[in-house]
């Protein structure tokens, strides 16, 4: 566990804030109310409250500052895409030897006769490194060289919902804290007009649009500001964001204003230090309702940036979303987190393999080559990768849900690019050189940002709770 | 330092010892409140109750283990610290022999180390955890400052402040008095006339008399569910993947009556785990045993129904054991406590209990209908009615036999006038393109047998007596050799993908197919109509959902015309079967022909053994024929028809009378599932042991029944049994918490080692045993708490005292924290007068941002506003949607009710800021509040916000105020002025008309100032 020498005990900074609003603060505003009754917002905004993480000596070096996460929702078939299985399509047809599949966990192929079923997409190497990736990921290919693939990667839930919130939070008990609030519990935020973990959802035409539950944001036991936002395509950016309508802007302001200056009266009578923190959290409220339009309003984009991600502007679609996960990464949000919930497919895994990776591949591309060229790839770190895998058996012309092998990406932030790491077996069920187990997987990010996962702990129900429960190990060689 | 760090971290306050010791160490060390935690941290890990980690063979959590009494080593030498090998270990410098080790990142602070050289010193006495201890009933401690003291509480609130030199804060004003007991016993903020009449009313007993009054309100009861809710996990959703609704609403409303009813808790708990179990349940009882069905579950498809069950077992020993034991038994689920005294068997054992209960592993899990008084006397009525509709029709008082004489003769006319329907023809030729078996039955059907393939044409070759043909009924019929006895060769539904009718010359020659213009069937399936059977689509077909309801169907093909016919004419039909629906083949089937100039799916005719009949003379008729015409007469009787048409009525109104039922889900007992313990809680691994239902081993047992298996009303009775050292205290800590913020014990939810102990132990065991003794009456114990002298200091806290005493363990001082969610709701919503108030009932949707939803699926849907009551109702009946809690509730911290929550946060973000500016909900509240501004509060803008302080802050605004509130009054009344649309506009924001008489530039500049004070940290605080 953390020792934080760096941070003021409570008593003492709740001292200092109260001081500093009803101390000096009073005088200023007695003197500011002879004036003309009315405080300066710009008194107030020296009040505000920004939260620096419980992290300010990290232990390791800093490769990576923030997170886009992009969450292939529903389960991408490894063997379609990353991970290739030529003995699989001699065996195509065959049944799938009983050494593979016994004892082992299944979904919706429980009771049925399990056959092999070849790989439905030809594979190609890509790069100067050679990285061997599907047909299916022309883009994704043209940036090879970027990417660490992993091919061993093993988690422990086979249903959707379960699986997610594994992925996310380390367990399948619900209530415990997402990464991304683990990771702004640890490191705060470097912007203070927009949350620090901020969540994004598109759907696609080729698989089960999965639900996704808010769960797998949800800060648990942490502290609610940890909790991530979503940001919508339809309706309001964000829920709330907009002033009532026959509101504008200036009266919006004169509102909170009045808000600010008579809590600031209130805290001279009683001394709340809660009131300095409420007065800090409606200045960034304020500041919300104009940097999230900012955010969201792409005009400023040229026309070969929308092309290159492949977008027309707000359709709601991954591409859209990966340009804006690109605008909220510059303004220093630390998570930002791409849902796509077209990986699902119990049937004809090849055309819907095809389809949906069509509808991710330039897009995925498009942000690391953006992200490149504005110098952000270094410490930006990009994750690819669902919930789980598919099966090497058919399910009809389909494959179903597979925990014990498949395959992610990451690149930029810290990552050795042009590798792999990782194998399954010959047929791609189980990982067995170099099993990455999720739990690895979150220790090696959570290394990326400085951080050793075993000190990283919140105390809850008497325990010292953390993201890697209490497990997970860093693996070193895809660090760069 | 390192817990003070945490507890600004955590924004908890956890470790009361740290702070409150900070001072000074105390004179005399109990091993509980200052040793135990100091070890269960930095040393249970390795050296405590997991017999599997156990490093060394030393305990450190038991007399025997720290004494060396077992022969193991022996850790400390009572009264003489620097024998003790504990202390150096401690204190060694040798990295090897250094306690703890490193690795582990645990330090004992060396202020810590003197502590525990003191406790030795004073000879090393060793206690039991105090919560595993019965609580032991002080003396009541004498004390001075009768002003303070109002019961005996207070004794031991002073007693502890004396012990520190410190004293208690003075009484908090009436006005903040009487809104902290309305928002801690209603939920509401009380009314200005109410604030007022307590001002007024000086007699001595006046604060007692108002805590009597909101004792006993409705509103106590709303308010006392919204903490029972969140510990028992109860949401209208079932959580997992699809997320779908469950009708559990009527177990909210039991709750809340039962705290209105003052419901004894030792009962309370007793319906809730085992209700069903009690003999002759009632339905109160029934539906209180909703409780063991409010956990999470799914439905997704491929989920594995022992994965599922193991985690709903686990689900429940979770939450039985945190709600009534604030204990964390969920560690146990995977090795034996590592801080605790639980054991995996006990996790397995206490899971043991609940195996008894129905439920669906993966899947819907049906509710049961639940009938009010006033609904159960409507069906008995309506019961009594269909008895009567049966009893006439079976006893009709007809003359049938004169009647079907006078119908017989009509008929011989029609019949003569040849109105003949559907004539059922006689196969000639049976083919089966593929390999099933056809045989022509008694009735002129074809019943398929055989091997049955994936696709199938069948072609049937007949001829008719009829010169002319305008269409082809074709019936599907059950047979007992069918699967399921329906009426195909699948699972009792078939696809018909198309039908020809050809014209042939006698010996096969084709001579046209006959175009089929329309078709009618009686039956449907969703996406296949009878359309779909002639449409030339071979993927597209009719089917008839056979695998929901085994029944005869039939279908009508009208032919593009009227096909004229030769007595030597055939005809051949083809029934298609060439679906992706594998095997899905008619089983059974019938055709018939028409010269109707309207073929209709019903027979207007009669049918061919009554035709038959018919023809014979009544002389001549068998018995067989006697008995055909008279069965068929009284199929078609008017008067008999019209008192059968009474039983169906009666008995399609009796069905949807039970359909208004509200349903709920409750507990019912079957065999139980046979419980094993699931090494490392892997529910694929069978080789744990055997369980039967136990409570932990460590706490004293139930009473032995040896023979007979124990169940969930054992359970019951042994949590609020005397015996139970856990129970009371648990209770009597969270009513603390509702009264003074934060418990006795902070830790709510883990009484355990590592949990804080209590501040006032003496109190909470005196408060538990007073508690016990009265009878387990909540309301009693609230009264006793609010009335306490204690209760009713001033929240504030000065200088010195906040230094002293930051966290407030000594309760030198009120608490002072934020409202609720749904209070905060329910504040805004009393105060413009839109409160729909009114107890129970289903789960309510006030407005929520469209699109909220649509990261669901299993369905797609969207979230309907309700219109009218539903949208003004208190927060408490909110739809809680598990894995989209209403965005409102959410951000002011309310749980999505997943897991059980002993403690919300109190969190104070931005997101909050944005939802009380701009939620419809608090626009449209302000909007309505301005209006009352505006009407009772006069024209004068001081006048006004005087009437607005007092709504909603029960106090007088103050001259900062007012002019901080004016200058945007009459900024904004200028604006709008200007502005007539944006005044009108937000005049339309929510569902309530505003009134058109008032000024919409004077409403909107008012529905500012209302809007600010909807928004002020004072307006959402308790204090």
């Amino acid at each position: 566990m953390f020792s934080f020498p760096q941070i003021p005990d409570d008593v003492n900074r709740r001292t200092f804030l109260r001081t500093s609003t009803t101390g000096i603060g009073s005088v200023v505003l007695a003197s500011l109310l002879n004036r003309d009754g009315i405080l300066s917002a710009a008194d107030i905004q020296a009040k505000v409250d920004h939260w620096k993480g419980v992290i300010s000596q990290p232990q390791f070096p800093v490769r990576a500052k923030r997170i886009i996460y992009l969450c292939m929702a529903g389960g991408p078939s490894h063997l379609e895409t990353l991970d290739y299985k030529p003995k699989l399509a001699e065996m195509h047809g065959k049944p799938m030897p009983e050494s593979f599949t016994k004892g082992m966990p299944i979904a919706q192929l429980q009771g049925q006769k399990l056959t092999c079923f070849a790989p439905q997409h030809k594979f190609q190497k890509y790069g100067q490194s050679g990285q061997e990736l599907s047909e299916v990921f022309p883009h994704i290919g043209s940036v090879a060289d970027e990417l660490c693939v992993i091919r061993s990667i093993q988690t422990e839930a086979i249903n959707h919902d379960p699986a997610h919130t594994f992925m996310n939070t380390g367990t399948t008990i619900s209530g415990r804290p997402a990464m991304g609030a683990w990771l702004n519990y640890g490191l705060g935020s470097e912007n203070d007009s927009l949350p620090g973990f901020v969540v994004m959802t598109s759907t696609g035409k080729y698989g089960q649009s999965q639900p996704i539950a808010a769960r797998q944001w949800h800060s648990g036991f942490l502290p609610s500001r940890f909790q991530g936002v979503e940001f919508r395509s339809k309706g309001d950016p964000v829920m709330y964001v907009r002033n009532p309508q026959g509101v504008t802007d200036s009266r919006q302001r004169d509102v909170v204003q009045a808000v600010q200056q008579l809590n600031q009266l209130e805290d001279g009578v009683v001394h709340d230090p809660e009131i300095a923190t409420r007065i800090s959290a409606y200045e960034t409220a304020f500041k919300m309702q104009t940097s999230v339009p900012e955010l969201m309003d792409i005009k400023d984009e040229p026309k070969h940036i929308l092309d290159l991600y492949g977008t027309q502007g707000p359709d709601g679609t991954f591409a859209y979303n990966c340009l804006l996960a690109r605008r909220l990464a510059e303004r220093g949000v630390r998570f930002i987190q791409l849902y796509h919930r077209d990986w699902d497919h119990h049937g004809a895994v090849k055309e819907h393999v095809a389809g949906t990776a069509k509808e991710v591949d330039q897009p995925c591309a498009a942000l690391i080559k953006d992200l490149k060229q504005r110098d952000m790839l270094k410490d930006t770190l990009i994750i690819w990768g669902g919930e789980f895998g598919r099966t090497p058996m058919a399910q009809g012309n389909g494959r179903d849900h597979h925990i014990k092998g498949f395959s992610i990406w990451m690149a930029g932030g810290g990552i050795k690019g042009g590798m792999s790491y990782g194998a399954t077996d010959e047929l791609g069920y189980s990982a067995q050189q170099d099993i990455f187990h999720v739990h690895d997987f979150h220790a090696t990010i959570l290394r990326l940002f400085g951080i050793d996962h075993e000190r990283l702990t919140y105390k809850f129900q008497g325990r010292d709770f953390r993201l890697t429960d209490v497990s997970g190990k860093v693996v070193e060689k895809i660090l760069a | 330092m390192r817990s003070l760090a945490w507890i600004l971290v955590c924004g908890w306050l956890l470790e009361a010892t740290t702070s409150v010791w900070a001072q000074s160490p105390p004179e005399k060390i109990d091993f509980n409140r200052d040793i135990r935690p100091i070890l269960s941290e930095t040393c249970f890990t390795c050296h405590g109750p997991d017999h599997n980690k156990r490093q060394a063979e030393l305990r450190l959590d038991t007399r025997d283990g720290l004494h060396g009494a077992t022969g193991g080593p022996k850790p400390l030498v009572p009264g003489k610290p620097a024998e003790s090998e504990i202390i150096a270990r401690l204190t060694a410098t040798e990295p090897e022999e250094r306690m703890p080790p490193a690795s582990t990142g645990k330090v004992v602070t060396p202020q810590q180390i003197e502590l525990i050289k003191k406790w030795i010193e004073q000879g090393a006495e060793f206690k039991g955890h105090w919560a595993y201890i019965t609580p032991v009933e002080s003396p009541l401690p004498k004390v001075d400052r009768p002003e303070f003291v109002r019961n005996d509480i207070d004794r031991f609130i002073l007693s502890e402040l004396n012990r520190h030199g410190l004293k208690p804060s003075p009484f908090a004003d009436r006005r903040i008095l009487i809104r902290r007991l309305y928002f801690d016993l209603t939920g509401l903020p009380p009314r200005p006339e109410q604030v007022a009449a307590f001002l007024a009313d000086q007699s001595p007993d006046a604060y007692e008399k108002l805590v009597n009054r909101l004792l006993d309100s409705p509103e106590y009861g709303e308010r006392m569910a919204m903490f029972w809710l969140d510990l028992v996990r109860y949401a209208d959703t079932n959580g997992y993947h699809g997320d779908n609704h469950e009708d559990r609403d009527m177990y909210r409303d039991y709750v809340i009556e039962s705290f209105n009813r003052n419901k004894p808790f030792n009962q309370f708990t007793i319906e809730q785990l085992a209700g069903d179990l009690i003999p002759n349940a009632t339905t109160e009882q029934r539906i209180a045993s909703g409780y063991n069905r409010l956990l999470m579950t799914t439905r997704e498809g491929g989920a594995q129904a022992k994965e599922y069950l193991a985690k709903y077992s686990a689900d429940r020993v979770r939450n039985v054991s945190a709600v009534w034991m604030a204990s964390t038994m969920g560690c146990c689920e995977c090795h034996d406590h590592k801080f605790d005294p639980f054991l995996t068997r006990d996790f397995y054992s206490l899971a043991a209990y609940f195996a008894d209960i129905q439920e669906t592993a993966v899947g819907e899990q049906p509710g049961t209908p639940i009938p009010t008084l006033g609904q159960q006397a409507r069906l008995t009525e309506l019961q009594a009615r269909l008895t009567e509709a049966q009893a006439k029709l079976a006893n009709p008082g007809l003359d049938l036999v004169a009647a079907q004489a006078a119908w017989e003769k009509q008929a011989l006319i029609d019949l003569a006038g040849s109105k003949s329907a559907w004539s059922i023809v006689k196969p000639l030729k049976l083919e089966a393109a593929a390999k099933s078996t056809l045989t022509i039955q008694d009735d002129q059907s074809v019943l398929s047998s055989g091997e049955n393939p994936a696709r199938e044409t069948y072609s049937v070759t007949t001829s008719t007596d009829l010169p002319r043909v305008t269409g082809l009924r074709l019936e599907a019929l059950t047979h007992p050799t069918l699967s399921n006895g329906g009426a195909s060769r699948s699972n009792g539904n078939f696809v018909l993908t198309g039908i020809e009718v050809s014209l042939v010359q006698p010996g096969g020659t084709p001579v046209k197919v006959l175009p089929i213009a329309r078709a009618m069937a009686d039956f449907e399936q969703k996406d296949f109509p009878i359309a779909h059977a002639f449409d030339n689509k071979p993927d597209t077909g009719w089917a008839i959902a056979g695998y929901e309801k085994k029944e005869n169907r039939k279908a009508v093909f009208v032919f593009a015309e009227p096909v004229t016919l030769t007595a030597d004419s055939q005809l051949v039909v083809k029934l298609k079967h060439e679906s992706i629906y594998a095997q899905h083949n008619i089983g059974r089937f019938r055709l018939a022909l028409t010269n109707s100039d309207q073929p209709a799916l019903d027979d207007q005719g009669v049918p061919d053994a009554v035709l038959a009949a018919l023809k014979v003379t009544v002389e001549q008729r068998d018995d067989a024929q006697k008995k055909t015409l008279s069965d068929y007469y009284r199929s078609i009787d008017p008067a008999l028809l019209k008192l059968k048409q009474e039983v169906t009525q009666a008995e399609t109104e009796v069905a949807n009378h039970r359909k208004s039922f509200r349903t709920t889900l409750v507990s019912t007992s079957v065999a139980p599932r046979m419980m094993r313990v699931l090494p490392r809680g892997n529910w694929l691994d069978e080789t744990g042991e055997v369980v039967a239902p136990a409570v932990p081993s460590f706490l004293a047992k139930t009473p032995s029944t040896d023979t007979q298996r124990q169940s969930r009303l054992d359970l019951a009775n042994w949590l609020v049994s005397a015996e139970n050292p856990l129970v009371a205290r648990v209770l009597v800590n969270r009513l603390w918490k509702i009264t003074f913020g934060q418990g006795l014990v902070k830790s709510l939810e883990d009484f355990g080692a590592q949990g804080s102990a209590p501040t006032h132990p003496e109190l909470l065991d005196w408060l538990a045993i007073d508690f016990v003794r009265s009878g387990w009456d909540i309301k009693r114990m609230v009264k006793l708490m609010v009335m306490s002298g204690a209760y009713q200091q001033a929240s504030t806290v000065s200088d010195e005292l906040r230094q002293v005493d930051p966290f407030n363990n000594l309760v030198a001082r009120q608490g002072r924290f934020r409202l609720d969610a749904e209070m905060i709701r329910d504040h805004a919503l009393v105060t413009s007068g839109l409160l729909a108030q009114h107890l129970g009932g289903p789960s309510a949707k006030p407005y929520q941002p469209p699109g909220y939803w649509s990261y669901l699926n299993f369905p797609m849907r969207e979230w309907q506003n309700d219109q009218g009551a539903g949208l003004y109702r208190r927060g408490l009946y909110t739809y809680w949607c598990r894995t989209f809690l209403h965005p409102s509730l959410k951000t002011f911290d309310a749980p999505t009710r997943e897991e059980c929550t002993v403690e919300r946060a109190r969190s104070n973000t931005p997101l909050q800021a944005l939802v009380l500016l701009n939620d419809p909900t608090y626009v449209e509240t302000s909007r309505k509040f301005a209006e009352r501004l505006i009407r009772e509060g006069g024209m004068d803008i001081g006048s006004r916000l005087k009437f607005a302080y007092r709504e909603l802050l029960s106090r007088d605004p103050r001259p900062e105020e007012v002019s901080i509130l004016s200058a945007m009054y009459q900024k904004h009344l200028a604006e709008y002025q200007a502005e007539q649309p944006a005044a009108e506009a937000l005049a339309k924001v929510g569902a309530a008309p505003s009134a058109a008489d008032i000024n919409r530039a004077d409403l909107a500049a008012t529905t500012s100032i209302a809007r600010v004070l909807y928004n002020l940290h004072e307006t959402i605080t308790r204090n």
